[in-house]
């Protein structure tokens, strides 16, 4: 019988397959380091956290609530001052996976953290950079997870804080940006990669979803890669260890 | 009581004057709340505040009208939502001027500050949006291989307030856990406070010096105030009230609750002290679990 599941468990389980044992990963907060988490309790035992506040190693026995919680440096590696980080670990190539996510991404996986509006008079202000336009300068491999939405994914991004595989015409190589860019995207519905002109389109789909069902929530002409892809529910095993182990209180595993 | 030490409200009468740069720095670890609320009660003006993070700290700031500027890298309620009354003061042009880079650019502006340079390097910022709304990021070409790098401008506060697990009557500061840009800031810092949980002996300092984050000498003040840095926390000391995060967005939505937050537990009481008293079961509820390193040999 197939396990059932919800979009947020789905998208954690996708994620986690996405990363190999002994990888060095840059977590975020929410559903990336649910993500991490969950390949550190299955198949990726080694992979080697890294989170922005410091802490190298970490081995959460607690969910983190915030990208700075004490159960991050308890039993870590290494606790790294915030100009090691972003200098030697990130800037330096030392960190192969980064995940993001972000309010809105368009068509070349540029994403807006900053406003939505215009800058000097915002409809919405949103957080800001943070640390992730320098993920998405300097990761090896950048991966994006992020809920599908009309407004969430517009053709053009409003504000671009961190650059995807094209900004403003100009190609992450002409830009001189070492990392990879966002070569997949995880949504709730199917998977997005860029295409050799940098363009995001459909590579795969989540078991019970259509392309015009990804279509209608995505604000461009969405291209289809042939062959579609497919892409496996999570395991019985991958939703006890979300719902049991990783997110109890369903903080992050809301719907 | 000799060396550095001296209360909250000496320190903050001393090193913080309307119109100065203001750092309160602490990377979600260390956050001194209890330096935020003297500034508050001392009802200084103009305040340009630098800090990664605003974290509710600088939105309580903001929201008693002490502030002018912002430079800023992450705005937000961590795990939660939105600091509402930096919102307020954007959303509708409400007046506050910022100054947005993103976490590498701040840590470069305080490391270049730190260092006595004018400006640091960093690659970033090509393509995105971030150079066209603040033109203090500008670009410098390598002069060995060609590069375009990004420059940021090195950031000199008139004074950085630290909070840290403890230090000496002098200012020897011992942070463990997340270090942040504690050490960055408070080098780039014409003035340094810090706000510790324990007073120590300089005995106790010296039986393990790696722990020193701040020496002495570029340290002006030392307070000492227990839970000084809640609702945020000190590793070893009391865990983060993650709770306090939680409800601070129903507090900063709403300015009527915002004003009597800070009537109550800002301008209502006098120090640290009196705030502890004033929320009874808090030390209990946070305190840390003991978990001891193994320790090391120093000798030779």
């Amino acid at each position: 019988m197939a396990t059932e599941y919800t979009p947020s468990e789905m998208m954690a389980a996708v994620a986690a397959r996405e990363l190999k044992d002994g990888e060095v990963v840059f977590v975020g907060i929410g559903l990336p380091n649910l993500a991490c988490n969950l390949a550190r309790a299955t198949h990726a035992p080694n992979l080697v956290l890294i989170y922005e506040s410091g802490a190298v190693g970490a081995v959460p026995e607690r969910l983190p609530v915030s990208i700075g919680d004490p159960a991050l440096v308890t039993g870590s590696l290494m606790v790294a001052p915030m100009t090691d980080i972003f200098q030697y670990f990130l800037q330096n190539g030392r960190i192969q996976v980064g995940f993001l996510g972000g309010a809105q991404l368009d068509r070349w996986g540029n994403i807006n953290t900053t406003v939505v509006g215009p800058y000097e008079k915002p409809k919405v202000r949103l957080p800001g950079s943070g640390g992730a336009s320098e993920i998405a300068v300097h990761a090896k491999r950048m991966l994006v997870v992020m809920k599908l939405g009309k407004r969430a994914f517009p053709a053009d991004v409003d504000f671009i804080t961190s650059p995807g595989m094209r900004c403003k015409g100009k190609s992450r190589k002409e830009l001189g940006l070492p990392g990879s860019g966002p070569v997949k995207v995880v949504t709730d519905r199917c998977i997005l990669e860029p295409n050799a002109e940098g363009e995001l389109e459909l590579t795969a789909l989540y078991p019970g979803f259509t392309v015009e069902q990804v279509q209608a929530e995505v604000g461009w002409p969405l291209k289809v890669r042939a062959p579609l892809g497919t892409v496996a529910g999570p395991t019985a095993a991958e939703v006890r260890l979300l719902r049991e182990k990783l997110d109890p209180q369903k903080l992050f595993l809301k719907g | 009581m000799s060396g550095k030490v001296m209360t909250m409200k000496e320190a903050v009468a001393s090193f913080v004057a309307d119109g100065s740069t203001v750092v309160i720095e602490g990377f979600t670890h260390l956050i001194c709340f209890a330096a935020g609320h003297e500034i508050i009660r001392q009802g200084r003006r103009n305040l340009t505040l630098a800090r990664l993070t605003p974290d509710l700290v600088y939105d309580q700031l903001i929201g008693a009208g002490c502030a002018k500027k912002l430079i800023y890298s992450w705005a937000g309620n961590p795990g939660v939502g939105s600091l509402h009354s930096f919102r307020r003061a954007l959303e509708g042009g409400g007046g506050l001027e910022t100054e947005e880079y993103s976490h590498f650019g701040m840590v470069a502006r305080f490391q270049a500050g730190a260092s006595g340079l004018p400006f640091a390097t960093l690659r970033n910022y090509a393509g995105t949006d971030l150079p066209r709304v603040n033109p203090n990021i500008k670009t410098v070409t390598c002069p060995y291989t060609g590069e375009v790098l990004a420059t940021v401008p090195a950031l000199r506060p008139d004074v950085t307030i630290v909070h840290a697990q403890r230090a000496d009557k002098n200012g020897n500061a011992q942070i463990w856990g997340l270090m942040g840009v504690q050490k960055e800031a408070a080098f780039a810092s014409k003035h340094v406070v810090v706000v510790v949980e324990e007073l120590v002996e300089e005995s106790l300092i010296r039986s393990d010096p790696n722990r020193t984050l701040i020496p002495a000498p570029i340290v002006s003040a030392v307070v000492v105030e227990p839970y000084g840095a809640h609702p945020s926390y000190s590793q070893g000391y009391y865990d983060r009230d993650n709770d306090f995060y939680v409800a601070w967005e129903a507090v900063s939505k709403d300015p009527a609750a915002l004003k009597k937050y800070l009537d109550e537990y800002v301008y209502g009481v006098p120090d640290r002290a009196a705030y502890m008293k004033k929320n009874a079961g808090l030390a209990e509820r946070l305190k840390a679990k003991p978990l001891m390193c193994a320790g090391v040999n120093y000798g030779y």
